[in-house]
């Protein structure tokens, strides 16, 4: 079995991800403003490819907090094992501050391996229609460190070959 | 036959890159404290305080039940059961 971290040449510089996932990540923050939303994105173990979108309960329904109900939590990552998948982006949603890490999100980040994905909907739920701008921006939080790093849209992930 | 330990990629570092190991005892507790002599430092990341008492924002769960519902610690545990450490998806 592989999920050694470090296959992707990118893994670390950019974040890769197809635009029907990029919309279902905003479309669930800004659906449960003003609590904040999260979620995973699992993909192949080592790919460093997002695939497989999986919007999860936020069960602490807080406007500043978000947790993984705990059998949820298992339930999840029973299920990513029997699949060999690992959780490729972990996202959740600010809705008062920008996207960026807290000092909460920094002490509990347990997947060094995984892009760390904040939206932000101050901006842009509050309006009647629920279409103003959010913001959507990657990091890696490994020790403590946080790296933002570039987010790349993609239509598909098929047309990344032929670029190595 | 022993209980299992599941270890999750974060603490890999303290197994070796192990993600499973072993080990014995009739309570969580004492399990968290056999394996923590062939792999120090786990333990730590686990349990804290004086009493000891599970991490807030680390779950552990013997044979998929969340031990904070079957009495934390002090949980029983036997041989062939399977002890699965998660940390928590979690932040502000």
């Amino acid at each position: 079995m592989v999920g050694a971290a470090g296959r992707s040449p990118y893994r670390g510089v950019v974040l890769i991800i197809d635009s029907a996932t990029y919309d279902a990540i905003v479309a669930h923050a800004r659906r449960d403003h003003p609590d904040e939303a999260c979620g995973v994105v699992a993909g192949p173990a080592g790919s460093d490819r997002p695939e497989r979108f999986i919007p999860m309960l936020n069960a602490a329904m807080s406007p500043t907090f978000y947790e993984f109900d705990s059998g949820d939590l298992l339930r999840l990552y029973k299920e990513m094992d029997s699949r060999d998948e690992e959780p490729v982006v972990i996202y959740h949603s600010h809705t008062a501050t920008e996207a960026y890490p807290s000092r909460t999100d920094i002490n509990l980040a347990g997947e060094p391996g995984a892009h760390y994905v904040l939206v932000s909907t101050r901006d842009g739920a509050n309006s009647p229609s629920h279409d103003g701008p959010v913001e959507f921006r990657s990091y890696r939080i490994i020790d403590g460190e946080v790296a933002e790093e570039e987010v790349r849209v993609v239509e598909k992930y098929e047309e990344l070959e032929g670029e190595n | 036959m022993a209980i299992e330990l599941r270890v999750p990629t974060i603490l890999r570092t303290y197994t070796g890159g192990e993600k499973a190991v072993s080990g014995a005892g009739a309570t969580l507790a004492e399990f968290i404290d056999d394996v923590n002599g062939a792999h120090p430092g786990l333990k730590e990341r686990i349990v804290e305080g004086q009493p000891e008492e599970l991490r807030r924002f680390v779950n552990v769960y013997v044979n998929d039940e969340d031990v904070r519902f079957t009495g934390g610690l002090a949980t029983g545990v036997k041989d062939g059961d399977v002890v699965v450490v998660l940390p928590a998806v979690a932040g502000g």
